[in-house]
């Protein structure tokens, strides 16, 4: 009875009739799937902010053009599903044959994203580099780049949507305080996760990884000691574009219909404020950052009741622990010995 | 140490296997999560529509005399999210500019096509460069409510007459423009028609309303939820380009609703309805004449087989001299606002005609004008609405929307 009473009593206290309500009743009953649905999209963000996160603790670079790498992911997902004929309703396949595809499709998105993510690196930065340019030539090159990419996808694909993909139709798994919980959002957090682990586990335990993390720490030290720094530079492009095709593919899941010219930019402003909420240049960071974004905006979308809301929420919220913690909440380390 | 990673992939790949199990093999919803929606009703399909028996063809009486260079126009969405809804309008009036010239040797009516991408803040530019070519006299758009607020000034101070073939927002004829007509009901007619269509002939019980963040979702969503009362169990907004409507649609689940309507356009009705099926919703989704287009349908795919639209557009496909003509010029069915879009610069091309070669001349042409076209009876009041436009209601049917009747005046 309380509980029906009290958000009644809040909801009929709107702060403005027209624009701003807290709709508590609806936060409460819904609170569940939109949690899960908040992890699902932080799981994908955290996926695509690890990108951000390596080379900016690489190169100190705000690879701005890490959402074109992303939808390149996309775009690949898309054509390689749609060569085996998925369309906007559920295929009608058997399991393994669907599992077949998908990793076939993820495989694709994989590839083209990473190779994407190596010509960013030859064709915007490397030159910038070996000419010693200023940090700020790069942040416009990045974002010269990214919007370079976004409107050759535009004048070849033009700027409506693809059609939906559906890859399969989900499955209620189990069941949390009346919330069903699907397959589909257990298969996206759970390999996101796994995948996030492992990229930690390599940074931390591989000798590719102690280089990256070297030359985080200090490029010239890191050159005097051996370290092949253009060799791991393009190796951290490569990790961050293979992550980014996984969030491709994993995305396209969750929305059948989000393959579009500039259907990264967003995704990767949040993917971006995710890595800085978590700490700029932290692993781990980003993971929590992602979910943390997910989360937030979710969460403000039904307790001020409308979509709207999503990203206002989510960008407030990232100020907020901004002047509270500068550094984000994990801190910015890549180099050193935490991450 | 490269071990470690392949072990992982591997993992991740199992996970993936592990988790996507069973979800293959089901082509029906999971019974899980279940609405309150229980039996569809079935309401047939119409086969025909009646012609009006006087009404005025491009054609005319193939005397018309003009100077060369007289020129209509269209602006609209020939690109952008919602380009189809454009292309099918100006397909008609193609058509009708075709017949036109054919008919009147002593009359070359030119068309130009101005591209708005049915964005408010891009039609602007396209409109200032129609009313600064003096050769055009006459316009056939804006279709959308949107970028007809946008731009209604600019044609009010340069006297351009210029009709809307699908604009339905009621407050486009209350700015005081004395240049606008609209060749369709607004609304105002729409909003209670859907009401009344979703409470008796579908039998909600139970409806949950949902527009989006134009001009239009929000005038229909207005008046659709006033008309509703309390068959309404909820409401909720959605923004233009929207892709993931998870949090709305748990909305709707736990609400209980047994009918989804939505305000708005295709480009996030069908990505919608795709989303809220694979959530297992089972009832029916009415969406209005910015939904009803084949493209929602090849958006959404299979789901899109629970879908209803309410439109005050005459559907021109059962008009067998229309259709078949349209069909050779466009290599497609007439769609949503085709034969309105034809109509509409019949009006235009009837005035031309009779000798109304400037566009105050044309104007004053439009504001008495009093004759049947070949969806309706044409004649303005001193606002630009017309008298007594009818709503149709539509259903997917075998992956084609197919006319269900009139639902309301």
């Amino acid at each position: 009875m309380i509980s029906e009473v009290i958000p009644t009593l809040l909801h009929s206290v709107p702060v403005d009739d027209t624009w701003i309500t807290f709709d508590v009743n609806s936060f409460t009953q819904n609170f569940w799937s939109s949690t899960f649905d908040g992890l699902t999209f932080g799981a994908i963000y955290a996926l695509v902010a690890l990108g951000y996160t390596l080379v900016y603790g690489v190169l100190n670079l705000i690879n701005f053009a890490h959402s074109e790498v992303f939808i390149t992911g996309c775009y690949g997902v898309f054509f390689t599903l749609s060569a085996l004929n998925f369309g906007p309703s559920a295929p009608r396949l058997g399991f393994w044959a669907i599992v077949g595809n998908l990793i076939l499709a993820l495989v694709v998105a994989i590839i083209a994203s990473a190779l994407m993510a190596v010509i960013v690196e030859r064709v915007a930065y490397k030159p910038l580099r070996q000419r010693k340019a200023p940090r700020l030539a790069f942040l416009i090159t990045a974002i010269g780049v990214s919007f370079a990419i976004q409107y050759t996808i535009y004048w070849w694909r033009g700027p409506s949507p693809e059609a939906a993909l559906t890859m399969f139709r989900p499955l209620a798994i189990f069941d949390v305080f009346g919330t069903i919980v699907d397959s589909q959002q257990v298969v996206i957090i759970v390999a996101a996760v796994i995948l996030m682990i492992a990229t930690d586990q390599f940074i931390r335990r591989s000798r590719t990884g102690r280089g990256i993390r070297a030359v985080a720490q200090d490029p010239d030290t890191a050159t005097l000691m051996g370290v092949n720094k253009e060799k791991i530079i393009v190796t951290t492009f490569i990790i961050g574009g293979i992550l980014a095709g996984a969030a491709a593919l994993f995305y396209v899941m969750k929305i059948p219909s989000g393959v579009q010219y500039n259907g990264g930019f967003i995704l990767g402003v949040k993917a971006f404020a995710a890595a800085v909420l978590g700490g700029i240049g932290n692993v781990r960071g980003a993971l929590l950052g992602g979910l943390l974004i997910g989360l937030i905006g979710n969460y403000g979308q039904v307790l001020l009741g409308s979509s709207q809301w999503t990203d206002v929420v989510a960008f407030v919220v990232l100020v907020l622990v901004l002047i509270v913690r500068p550094e984000g909440v994990l801190g910015s380390s890549l180099g050193k010995s935490k991450a | 140490m490269y071990r470690k990673k392949v072990i992982s992939a591997i993992a991740a790949a199992a996970t993936l296997g592990m988790l996507v199990a069973g979800c293959a093999n089901q082509t029906a919803p999971s019974g899980t999560e279940t609405s309150g929606g229980g039996s569809r009703v079935n309401i047939p399909a119409i086969s025909k529509v009646d012609v009006p028996a006087g009404a005025v063809l491009p054609a005319g009486d193939g005397k018309g005399t003009c100077p060369s260079t007289t020129t209509l126009a269209y602006a609209g969405a020939e690109t952008g999210p919602n380009a189809q809804l454009g292309i099918n309008i100006f397909n008609g009036i193609q058509l009708a500019i075709n017949q036109h010239n054919a008919a009147n040797p002593g009359c070359q009516v030119q068309f130009k096509k101005f591209d708005t991408e049915g964005d408010p803040n891009k039609a602007t530019g396209p409109v200032t460069q129609i009313v600064s070519e003096p050769d055009i006299i006459g316009v056939v758009g804006l279709p959308f409510s949107g970028e007809s607020k946008a731009t209604g000034n600019i044609f009010e101070q340069k006297g351009l007459v210029h009709i809307t073939p699908s604009a339905t927002n009621p407050s486009l004829t209350k700015n005081g423009w004395t240049t606008f007509f609209r060749a369709l009901g607004n609304d105002a007619v729409q909003g209670p028609a859907a009401a009344k269509f979703l409470t008796d002939k579908l039998q909600a019980k139970k409806v949950y309303l949902v527009q989006d963040d134009s001009d239009y979702g929000i005038g229909l969503g207005t008046t659709t939820s006033a008309a509703l009362g309390s068959a309404m169990v909820g409401s909720d907004k959605v923004v233009t380009g929207q892709k993931d409507f998870s949090a709305v649609i748990s909305k709707i689940m736990n609400s209980k609703a047994d009918t989804v309507y939505y305000a708005g356009y295709y480009a996030e009705g069908a990505p919608f309805d795709q989303q809220l099926v694979a959530k297992g919703f089972t009832g029916s989704f009415v969406g209005p004449d910015g939904v009803k287009d084949d493209q929602f349908i090849k958006l959404a795919g299979d789901a899109s087989s629970n879908a209803y639209f309410t439109c005050p557009c005459i559907p021109g496909e059962l008009i067998p001299s229309f259709e078949s003509e349209y069909k050779k010029l466009a290599n497609a069915e007439p769609g949503t606002y085709s034969i309105e879009g034809y109509d509409a610069v019949t009006v235009l091309l009837s005035g031309i005609d009779k000798g109304k070669q400037s566009r105050a001349d044309l104007l004053s042409w439009v504001k008495s004008y009093d004759a049947d076209g070949l969806s309706k009876h044409y004649k303005w009041d001193s606002t630009g609405e017309l008298a007594t436009p009818d709503v149709y209601g539509y259903k997917v049917e075998n992956g084609k929307i197919v006319p269900i009747g009139v639902i309301g005046k």
